[in-house]
């Protein structure tokens, strides 16, 4: 860890203000940032301390209902307080169990809603100073494709990365359209569909969302789905808690007469970005909601997939872990 | 839990909580790096970040610049050794350590400097200043294809074992046998991973250092500090009081520990250094890899013709140090054939070490589960199959047990368990998603002791205080040596003060190969019968004791009085006698060393372990609900910590068994995982119910108490019994540890 130097914010204006210099980074619930500074991945040179931008702004840390009957998730609401709100349970159960199924007890409790969607990969190359990672250091290389890759990613991959991101709440995120807003140093305000938040690696691993320097997420809406209630998040890892996903799907399913009228299909634990799979969903659409279409959703979702030496048996366990989803869903 | 309460000891048995617990839970416990120590300068170790060749520059201006440092310490200018590179005493006792000696690197991680300062942040943040520039070479990474190293160095089995062994002819057994398996199992590496990591704070006053280490042992510490540096033994003064787990990493005094004693005399000052987690990948060992290639022979009657149990394990650059896997397979089963051996490999890595039941814990999972393999083969129940070639004499010396209650413990399992109602079939059990299996196999480990010694003083208001360096690594010494003092003493254990973890109290060995109850335990009984035995002898020569003329032998103590077995109304307490003679604490030592009974006997802890696993049959996914355990371990000190460190190993065991394996990039030689997010360990999720019961066991001869070590058996046979289950579940063998989803979907 290099020294920093440390600044509580007291307002967004304030905040927002402070975060437009350079090498400046904000800190929430900090479990991912303050990590990484440990292990010198992220070395800032100045932290503006968010937490405390509730007591200007209540709903910042809330979770409140929208007019047209979706929720409005504040962005310094912490995951645990999200995934336990009655109305994310009854309204979008997929939410909340994407955020219980994730990290451990203490960490969802200091957590943030914009935290964590911004947070980084857990591909130990990147982590590791000392070997060569694109996203960390672009143009050193990429240490896992011809490395230890067991846990990588097998689709919107790059021949420059091929990180997995990490977050199971943007999955279920992306499954249900949800818009993320941002304000600038500036005061101005706008809108990210949160399919158009995460990047592909492409040429350019380094560049992770379309948040511009010094932007702040203020709130994650999700808007209204009539049957955001009929939704689960899967999640497959190595133990039974705390730890990442290899695979994982977050499924939503209109049902009219046993025939699926509308289908939500995102992927976790083997996409470069929380992976929104139309495929998937196309393949659903029309059909009888049963282990044939399920299947056939499965293979869809998984056919472009690029796998490497270590992470083939992920393109079987996601099919599987989607087609799971879509049974239990359904009952 | 059962036990073995010897009528006349009131305390020795029971389910008695810790001594220390409270100072654990409240934050009293001082661990070593908690040592206060004034004026303690903070240390942080630079690692290497290439597997192999040589430092080429290392420019540390930057850092020595930076804010509060006071020193930093590179193979340029680290002050030379006596013994230069070489070890200071011949391993495993010393270890061929990263001393800044020389230029060379041998793996990734691998220490190459330290940065001292007056802060750990400020040590830290001049420690990421420092650029360093090699002259790489292509490191070994593959067992498949690295070089042999002989086997006849550090890594020799432990105890008198030899590397290899043959008995009968195995080629004829073999040849005779109606049924034939060959397998090869592998078992990855492993990192120790205790919760305290590593720790040293090394504190000169002229000659003398003090040394507050975490520490397995404190007493071989001291001898190989010493001699590293050059000073008489009695200068060196180790202190541990408590050990956050140490699982055979903290057995030796590694690199960070040594460098640490040289920069305090460098610096003048009294140095820290706590280890990262990422510098306990690598630096303080760990378990190494091993391929084992097993061929079993039975007849279509179960009778085992043959055994064969060969082992290559990886070594490091810098040591040949061995994994016996295979030298439990000698004793095991009675084939009149059979061989042993173990080869070794040498790869960029850190130097593996002792870890929880080095040799049986990979060892038992690949004979364990070969013999579930020969039963399946042979349509035979495991047990079955294991029960026709029970051994009743050691089946490799041919010497008798000392005693050996495996038989018990299969029967009592197996009930427990309710293994009579299971089907044979792979895949015959299912629930819903779930495939169910059940899989059970055997559990050993040897009994060992070394010379120990004690201190025990009785004072005159009848409490006593009893000291042996010894340590707790947080099995619960204090606590069984507490009760065995409380015993021998005739008091309860409240009376008795007892204290370890100091080289200034009597000499102990290595908390290594589950011996400190035995050794450290027969001592402490020692000393404090011979305390006992000079207050019986004042009262019985004290013409104004009731005791006054009585024989040595009719005296009894409980409660502290001292009274006549023959005359109960004859009685008065330790403290009356002091108080007439003088007034002064009573003193005694004792040291007990172990007798021929290793010569004579074949001394080993038995158990059998069931599991039951759920498989899901499209995702891999394996949780086990139950595990069930019997183990034939002797006498039990305490029911209560008995069970916990035997549930630990079992815990240990499905860590082993399902998910632990440290990565090791096959480019680079990183180690990839090194975290505890990413090494994964069985989290409160992944441990299920578990059973833990012994069967009542008397062994006279093992050592003055009759107690085995519980330390590792716990680990030995789970991985197998676990693998087994999944075989049973899913009707997939998988010989490759750990069994992650992938290797069953």
């Amino acid at each position: 860890m290099i020294p920093f130097d440390y600044r509580l914010a007291a307002s967004i204006d304030d905040a927002t203000r402070a975060a437009s210099a350079a090498d400046t980074h904000y800190v929430a619930g900090g479990t991912n940032l303050i990590d990484l500074m440990k292990l010198d991945v992220e070395t800032p040179s100045h932290l503006v301390d968010i937490n405390a931008l509730d007591r200007e702004t209540a709903s910042l840390a809330q979770v409140t209902e929208l007019p047209g009957g979706g929720l409005r998730l504040g962005a310094l609401a912490r995951m645990s307080d999200v995934a336990w709100n009655a109305r994310v349970r009854e309204l979008f159960p997929v939410v909340s169990q994407s955020l219980l199924l994730a990290a451990s007890g203490q960490l969802r409790n200091m957590a943030s809603m914009g935290g964590n969607i911004l947070q980084r990969t857990r591909c130990p190359y990147f982590r590791d100073t000392a070997t060569p990672c694109n996203k960390r250091e672009p143009g050193s290389g990429c240490s896992a494709l011809h490395g230890f890759n067991r846990t990588h990613a097998v689709l919107g991959t790059s021949e420059h990365c091929i990180a997995t991101h990490p977050s199971d709440f943007a999955v279920a995120l992306v499954a249900l359209d949800a818009i993320v807003h941002v304000r600038s140093a500036s005061g101005g305000e706008r809108t990210i569909p949160i399919g158009e938040f995460h990047l592909l690696p492409g040429a350019h691993p380094e560049h992770e969302t379309s948040l511009r320097h010094g932007e702040l997420i203020t709130a994650i809406d999700i808007p209204a789905l009539s049957f955001g209630n009929r939704s689960l998040y899967l999640k497959v890892r190595d133990r039974a808690s705390y730890a990442f996903a290899l695979a994982s799907a977050a499924v939503a399913l209109d049902l009219n007469d046993g025939r699926i009228r509308a289908a939500r299909v995102a992927l976790g634990g083997v996409g470069t970005k929380p992976w929104r799979s139309r495929e998937a969903e196309r393949a659903l659409v029309g059909k009888t909601a049963a282990p044939a279409a399920f299947q056939a959703a499965a293979d869809a979702a998984l056919r472009e997939a690029v796998v490497h030496r270590y992470n083939t048996f992920k393109v079987k366990l996601a099919k599987r872990t989607l087609v799971r989803a879509l049974t239990q869903v359904m009952a | 839990m059962s036990n073995t309460r010897a009528k006349s000891a009131p305390s020795v048995g029971a389910p008695m909580n810790r001594v220390d617990g409270r100072l654990k839970v409240t934050g009293g416990a001082r661990y070593t790096a908690e040592m206060p120590v004034a004026n303690v300068a903070h240390a942080v170790m630079i690692t290497s970040t290439i597997a192999r060749g040589r430092v080429a520059t290392m420019d540390v201006a930057a850092a020595r610049s930076a804010p509060g440092v006071i020193a930093v310490l590179t193979p340029e200018n680290a002050p030379k050794l006596p013994n230069g590179a070489k070890p200071a005493l011949d391993p495993p006792a010393g270890r061929v350590l990263s001393l800044l000696q020389d230029d060379l690197v041998h793996y990734n991680g691998q220490p190459i400097g330290l940065v001292v300062a007056d802060t750990l942040e400020h040590a830290t943040a001049a420690a990421a200043l420092v650029r360093t520039t090699y002259t790489k070479q292509r490191p070994e990474l593959d067992m498949a294809t690295a070089p042999t190293a002989p086997t006849t160095g550090s890594g020799k089995p432990a105890g008198k074992e030899p590397v290899a062994t043959t008995r009968g002819d195995f080629d004829a057994g073999l040849a005779a046998a109606d049924v034939r398996a060959e397998y090869a199992y592998t078992t990855p590496f492993e990192q120790h991973n205790p919760m305290e990591l590593h720790a040293t704070i090394a504190q000169w006053e002229g000659d003398h250092l003090t040394m507050y280490e975490s520490s397995q042992g404190i007493f071989p510490a001291r001898k190989v500090v010493a001699k590293t540096f050059g000073v008489p033994p009695e200068n060196v003064r180790v202190v541990c009081h408590f050990v956050g787990g140490g699982f055979g990493c903290k057995g030796s005094v590694w690199s960070h520990a040594m460098l640490a004693v040289m920069a305090a005399r460098e610096v003048g000052r009294p140095v820290k250094v706590v280890l990262t987690r990422r510098q306990m990948f690598g630096p303080v060992g760990g378990r190494p890899r091993t391929v084992q290639h097993i061929t079993l022979g039975a007849k279509k009657d179960g009778t085992l013709t043959a055994i064969r149990h060969v082992s290559t394990s990886a070594t490091s650059e810098l040591e040949e140090w061995m994994e016996p896997s295979a030298v439990a397979t000698r004793m095991l089963y009675a084939a009149p054939n059979a061989v042993t051996d173990h080869h070794l490999v040498r790869i960029n890595m850190g130097t593996p070490t002792f870890m929880r039941a080095p040799g049986e814990a990979s060892g038992t999972f690949a004979i364990e589960s070969a013999m579930d393999e020969m039963a399946y083969a042979l349509h035979m129940d495991p047990i079955a199959f294991r029960l026709k070639n029970y051994a009743e004499k050691d089946a490799q010396t041919g010497k008798r047990f000392s005693s050996k209650s495996l038989r018990e413990c299969y029967s009592a399992g197996a009930e427990k368990f309710g293994w009579p109602r299971r089907t044979m079939e792979p895949r015959s059990m299912r629930d819903g998603d779930a495939l169910i299996g059940w899989g059970m196999a055997t559990a050993t480990y040897p009994t060992r002791r070394s010379p120990a010694s004690a201190s025990a003083r009785i004072l005159p208001d009848g409490r006593a205080w009893v000291r042996s360096g010894s340590q707790d690594l947080g099995t619960g010494t204090y606590t069984v040596m507490t009760q065995v003092a409380a015993d021998a003493l005739g008091i309860s254990p409240e009376r008795v003060r007892f204290e370890l973890g100091d080289t200034e109290m009597p000499e102990t060995p290595v908390s290594g190969g589950s011996q400190t109850a035995a050794s450290v335990g027969s001592a402490v009984n020692a000393a404090a019968l011979a305390a006992r035995g000079k207050v019986v002898q004042l009262a019985i020569e004290d013409t104004q004791s009731p005791l006054y003329g009585a024989s040595a032998d009719d005296v009894r103590v409980e409660n502290g009085m001292l009274r006549l077995a023959s005359n109960p109304t004859k009685a008065e307490s330790y403290g009356a006698v002091i108080a007439r003679n003088g007034g002064q604490p009573i003193d005694a030592e004792a040291t007990e060393k172990p007798g021929a009974e290793a010569e004579e006997l074949s001394m080993h802890a038995f158990g059998a372990v069931f599991t039951e696993v759920r498989v899901d049959h499209d995702l891999g996914t394996i949780r086990v609900p139950r595990v069930i355990a019997v183990y034939g371990v002797g006498n039990v000190l305490n029911a209560k910590t008995a069970r916990s460190q035997l549930m630990g190993g079992l815990v240990y065991g499905i860590g082993m068994a399902l998910m632990e394996e440290t990565h090791i990039d096959p480019n680079l030689g990183r180690y990839v995982n090194a975290s505890l997010e990413e090494y994964h360990v069985p989290v409160n999720a992944d441990v299920p119910s578990i059973d833990v019961s012994t069967v009542p066991e008397t062994d006279t001869r093992v050592n003055p108490l009759g107690v085995k070590g519980i330390g590792e058996i716990g680990n030995t046979g789970i991985t197998a019994a676990l693998a087994n289950a999944v075989f049973h579940a899913t009707g997939k063998r998988v010989r490759d540890l750990p069994i992650t989803l992938d290797k069953v979907l």
